[in-house]
């Protein structure tokens, strides 16, 4: 059976409640170890990548570019221009004379060519290293064309994925609070840490909508450079994926004094607290009342249909591995709401806090893991009996090897499974794989999807 | 063929590139050694976007270590680092070799990664472990400079033993490893002992599995790559890469084994060429069963002539296969108007000789997909060859897309897509003519179900 690495054994807890929570995370990955984790570059790009109306340039050599080119199922309701890879492909010869005026070049050359709102200039590894003064030459630019260009310190060997969610948020904080608030109701908030994966925040703003609360931005899910600088004007900053908005969160309410929630758009016990609390914070009566009306109209459709689900879910194992932890706490739950158990949980960049919230959360014995990688993950779906793995491309190889359904929850995905409408999606997908007759021609299967089925 | 009329405006930026990164070749070639795990010294993020963008297309697993870099690497060097990462990954996976690559961080803090190995080697028992290390700076050339540096490192480090075995050695370049199972059956059936370089025809193409294992099965043994040096020959399938890459030029230097660099066998007179060669080494004539798929070949392509005759095709991709479906077009008779490769070979060059008898067949280096889309627009192919990322375009124009090379990350079984060959042809030929058949279906007001 495989080993865990000496070095990382403080980060997995596989001993139950009783062996204590105090987890090592948030450090940099362990060399060798490989490690499902990527880059601060990586983090950056992610949460900014869906603002629509403004130009990516990513600054470097091509493959950060290329590996990051349509990569997400982030929807737009107007420009595509985020679906475009725009580098400057530093060549040898940039390397050595330094890459400022190759970004000026391109950076002019672009601007002239697709007229974007905004630019957002990503550093790369090689570009820390070479000393190019990228904020100088956004600058210059955007002096020249008229437009924010703004540098995102994005180099990858700065930290974890989440100091890119850092160097994004500073990024959006020099948009927020530059244009003119007027006409912003009371009662009205911005989405933050919402990707419009698959058109989700528009069933979250339809939501809000029937509660009469107006949406001033949507930070970065179908973003527009416009909108987010007005969104200061905001009564209630709403945060879903915690891990990379919380730094805007915490900018806005210092610098404009707008408080946030923290809420998880997934599942039906999440969802319906988010909205909730959202109506508590902002409204009356009144818009409680809608509030009530909105969730027992959306959950009594789609009851029928997911007991159905959990019908033949009941009893089937879970291991359950994303970028961010919050999202860790909605899948248990989730899957606890289709009779799954999750017997294995872990993130890339998760805290102390976040895994002492999910110890509670899980069951005796499930195992905590923080940054793993691939061996261990397979280790744990044949100790656990894993019938499902949550995550997103990478592990998807080592469930479908084994013989073992997969459900991909990461910004890749095609699939709506935020809201109401998401979580029937979401039960959908997991019974499609779980429930398969394939699995039980593979040499590996014990199958035990349970519940009446068997 | 003119090149010039056409060329497009010239610019600065490269909008949605036509290449991947050198580090990416180099993971891929390496994985087509048995139990070789692929290591790149440098971030995290390479290492991780590299195995992403290569799961989706073969859909397996693909562990790559990294050494992690953070800061203080990056600025003090990557040695410890690069210890941790090794002396983990020889206690984790216990691999046969570790095929170590650069990224363009470690390259430009001027690591000097072949002392750091050597001091490696010194300090720690390495018991069976190779260690080869391929320079990959992401700024020099593309994916498949990165590939071919691989192979040719590898080679390097172990070809060592010249004790004639008669063998041969088949550098196959980056082909889909169904197109590797094709060689190997050719070899087989022509009872060559064959040494490839690299062979991921298992790896990542393979079966499913009754427990997690460090690695998946097949791929070229080490022991058997260290015998190169005592082969007949080498054939290499990349004809259009830097000749200063080639693994069979270095052989041939250094172990004097005569060296065949021709280009990707698709078509029947490239293939012919091919498979002369092997059975020229065989001694003895190609099985029957070869004759029959080539004679099946040239029956289709009499069936589907009018079919193709006269249409134009778009090709993009590496060089070896844009040439190579350039001139298996040309055999047909279709016209391949445009076709598009990364810099680092010497295309422009070669080209001529070629696409000989081809009008109007332009020929570029180093162009993205915003140079295709202009050249697309003036010059309308009536189809696309080439990897999924030409889908919008080809969608955009309405025209159709034949699927291959790298990546198909949008179809299932890019690993499986077959051209070269009889057999490989024969696929790919059938894929295009029904491709053209269907869209031809769907233009029509009609809708005949007979063509």
């Amino acid at each position: 059976m495989i080993e865990i690495l000496k070095d990382r054994k403080q980060q997995v807890r596989e001993g139950g409640k009783a062996a204590g929570f105090d987890m090592v995370c948030d450090t940099a990955s362990l060399a060798g170890s490989v490690s499902q984790r990527a880059c601060v570059f990586c983090g950056s790009r992610v949460v900014l990548y869906p603002i629509a109306d403004a130009l990516h340039l990513v600054h470097g050599p091509v493959g950060c570019a290329a590996y990051t080119w349509d990569i997400r199922g982030a929807l737009s309701s107007g420009p595509q221009l985020h679906r475009m890879s725009f580098s400057t492909d530093l060549r040898e010869k940039d390397v050595i004379f330094g890459g400022e005026k190759k970004l000026y070049r391109v950076l002019t050359e672009l601007i002239d060519t697709y007229h974007p709102k905004a630019a957002f200039v990503y550093s790369t590894c090689i570009v820390g290293v070479i000393g190019d003064d990228v904020e100088a030459v956004c600058r210059t630019v955007s002096r020249e064309k008229g437009i924010d260009v703004i540098p995102v310190h994005s180099e990858g060997f700065r930290g974890t994925k989440k100091n890119g969610y850092q160097a994004a948020c500073q990024a959006l904080s020099r948009l927020v609070g530059t244009a003119d608030t007027a006409g912003i109701s009371k009662l009205s908030l911005n989405i933050l840490g919402d990707f419009n994966i698959a058109g989700e925040i528009w069933q979250i703003k339809e939501y809000y909508r029937r509660m009469g609360i107006q949406v001033v931005s949507t930070i970065t899910g179908d973003g527009r450079v416009d909108e987010i600088r007005r969104a200061h004007g905001a009564s209630l900053n709403v945060v879903q994926c915690s891990g990379s908005m919380m730094a805007l969160a915490r900018m806005m309410q210092e610098k404009y004094g707008i408080p946030y929630l923290r809420v998880s758009y997934f599942g039906i016990e999440d969802m319906s607290k988010a909205l909730y609390e959202v109506a508590e914070k902002l409204g009356d009566e009144a818009m409680l009342s809608r509030t009530r009306e909105l969730v027992s109209q959306e959950v009594a459709s789609i009851m029928p249909e997911l007991r159905e689900y959990r019908r033949k879910l009941e009893g089937a194992r879970a291991l359950v591995y994303t970028g961010g932890a919050f999202k860790v706490f909605s899948m248990v739950r989730s899957l606890r709401t289709l009779g799954i158990k999750t017997v294995v949980a872990g993130s890339q960049t998760g805290d102390k806090d976040d895994y002492r919230q999910l110890a509670d959360l899980c069951d005796e014995d499930t195992v905590l893991l923080d940054d793993t990688n691939p061996l261990e993950l397979a280790k744990y779906v044949q100790e656990k009996g894993v019938d499902l793995i949550i995550g997103g491309v990478k592990e998807r190889p080592i469930a479908y090897k084994l013989g073992v359904g997969f459900c991909d929850h990461n910004h890749e995905r095609k699939i709506c499974l935020a809201g109401y409408s998401g979580m029937l999606n979401f039960a959908r997908e997991v019974y499609t794989s779980v429930c398969s007759p394939v699995w039980s021609l593979m040499p590996r299967r014990r199958l035990h999807t349970g519940g009446e089925q068997t | 063929m003119t090149v010039s009329d056409y060329q497009t405006a010239p610019h600065e930026a490269t909008r949605n590139a036509c290449y991947l990164c050198a580090p990416l070749g180099a993971s891929i070639a390496f994985s087509g050694i048995a139990r070789c795990l692929p290591y790149l010294h440098g971030g995290q993020g390479c290492a991780t976007y590299i195995r992403r963008y290569t799961i989706s297309h073969f859909r397996e697993p693909m562990d790559i270590a990294s050494s992690s870099f953070g800061e203080e690497a990056t600025v003090f060097g990557g040695k410890d680092n690069l210890f941790c990462g090794l002396k983990n990954v020889i206690s984790q996976y216990q691999p046969d070799l570790i095929g170590i690559a650069s990224t363009c961080l470690s390259e430009t803090i001027g690591e000097n990664v072949p002392a750091l190995i050597e001091e490696f080697r010194q300090s720690v028992d390495l018991g069976e472990t190779q260690l080869v290390f391929a320079s990959t700076p992401s700024y020099a050339g593309s994916h498949l400079t990165g590939f071919h540096k691989a192979v040719l490192a590898t080679a390097k480090a172990l070809a060592v033993k010249k004790e004639e075995h008669g063998g041969i050695n088949i550098m196959p370049g980056m082909i889909s490893p169904a197109d590797i199972r094709y060689i190997k059956r050719i070899c087989q059936d022509l009872g060559i002992s064959a040494a490839l370089l690299p062979d991921y025809s298992d790896t990542l193409d393979g079966v499913s599995w009754p427990e997690y294992h460090c690695f998946p099965e097949g791929g070229t043994p080490v022991s058997v790559l260290k015998g190169m040096g005592g082969a007949k020959a080498s054939i290499e399938l990349c004809r259009f890469s830097d000749p200063q890459l080639s693994a069979a030029s270095f052989l041939e230097k250094c172990h004097g084994l005569p060296a065949y660099r021709i280009g990707l066998p698709v078509g029947v007179r490239a293939a012919d060429e091919f498979m002369d060669l092997l059975s020229g080494y065989a001694g003895r004539p190609l099985p029957e069963g070869y004759t029959r798929e080539r004679g099946r070949l040239l029956d289709a392509y009499v069936d589907a002539h009018k079919y193709v005759f006269g249409r134009k095709a778009l090709v993009y991709g590496d060089a070896d296969f844009v040439m190579g479906i350039g001139r298996f077009l040309a055999e047909i008779g279709m016209v391949p108007v445009l076709c598009t490769a990364d810099k680092g070979g010497n295309l422009a060059g070669q080209a001529e000789d070629l696409l000989a008898g081809v009008e109007k067949a332009v020929v570029l280096e180093g162009a993205d997909f915003a140079d295709i889309e202009t050249l697309a627009t003036e010059l309308k192919p009536d189809i696309f060859i080439g990897s999924s990322k030409g889908y919008k375009l080809a969608r955009l124009l309405g025209v159709p897309l034949v699927r291959l090379g790298f990546p198909v990350h949008d179809r299932l079984g890019g690993a499986r897509l077959r051209c070269v060959g009889y057999a490989g042809t024969q696929e790919l030929f059938d894929r295009i003519v029904n491709a053209l058949l269907e869209h031809r279906q769907d233009e029509s007001d009609i809708g005949y179900s007979y063509m």
